[in-house]
């Protein structure tokens, strides 16, 4: 099944609801980029509210596809890491240092637009 | 219900297989949600690795009992190529396949108890256990 990405003015709103398996990461990942350039979109908010683990698989793939993003002109946040995620990707080893996050959607949004200055 | 239960990895589709078995296990035996995410993400881990570097092999989910302690054990086993150096294999940040090298070292992490036996060309066999505290 695929993520749906939907169209928000300028930017592009997922929000993930069921455990990733790896093709439909890979899959996601594809058609994101696909979107953005169809769109031209400035910025994306990925929600992971409903996500209750990340392996380091899902984290490469997440990773790959904020720079990705970027190289193609878009600033990705990530938004509704729940506290059980953050502990098991932090001991995990994994940091996700240069990926924007914030708690919820609202902030996210709210980041979103300063970080593209309007 | 069974004390111990098994997936074979085989396809990419095991290992989401594995890490759903061990999470209904966790919650079966009353983890938390942080040990629940810790469980699931280490199989997922273990599982992905006989997947990339044996192809096949298998992940037990057992759960056991020590002193009225009630615990979750993943043993995780393959016949593939052996792990060349194991003390590398541990370190943060090393991988062979081009992964973020967060694997083995990072299981070790999640977990309470972890124990890793490889044999070059015989294969791997990794025992992870967490306690319920």
């Amino acid at each position: 099944m695929r993520i749906p990405i939907l169209k928000l003015y300028d930017c592009l709103l997922v929000s993930i609801q069921w455990e990733l398996d790896d093709q439909t990461a890979l899959q996601f990942q594809e058609d994101l980029l696909h979107k953005i350039h169809e769109i031209g979109a400035s910025g994306v908010v990925i929600d992971i509210t409903s996500i209750d683990f990340i392996d380091s698989f899902i984290a490469k793939v997440l990773g790959d596809v904020i720079s990705m993003s970027k190289l193609m002109g878009a600033k990705v946040v990530i938004t509704g890491i729940q506290p059980a995620v953050a502990i098991t990707l932090i001991e995990l080893g994994i940091s996700l240092n240069d990926v924007m996050t914030s708690l919820d959607l609202e902030k996210g949004l709210e980041k979103l637009q300063q970080e593209l200055g309007e | 219900m069974e004390n111990q239960s098994c997936v074979n990895i085989q396809t990419e589709w095991d290992i989401v297989a594995a890490r759903q078995l061990g999470r209904n296990v966790a919650k079966e035996l009353g983890f938390g949600i942080v040990d629940q995410a810790r469980i699931t993400t280490a199989i997922s881990e273990l599982a992905r690795n006989i997947f990339i570097y044996a192809n096949k092999g298998r992940v037990r989910i057992e759960k056991i009992y020590d002193k009225g302690h009630a615990g979750l054990r993943i043993v995780a086993i393959d016949n593939g190529p052996g792990i060349n150096d194991i003390r590398l294999a541990m370190e943060d940040g090393y991988s062979t396949s081009g992964g973020l090298g967060a694997g083995l070292p990072g299981v070790k992490r999640l977990m309470d108890e972890f124990d890793i036996v490889s044999s070059k060309g015989k294969g791997t066999e990794i025992v992870a256990t967490k306690w319920i505290r």
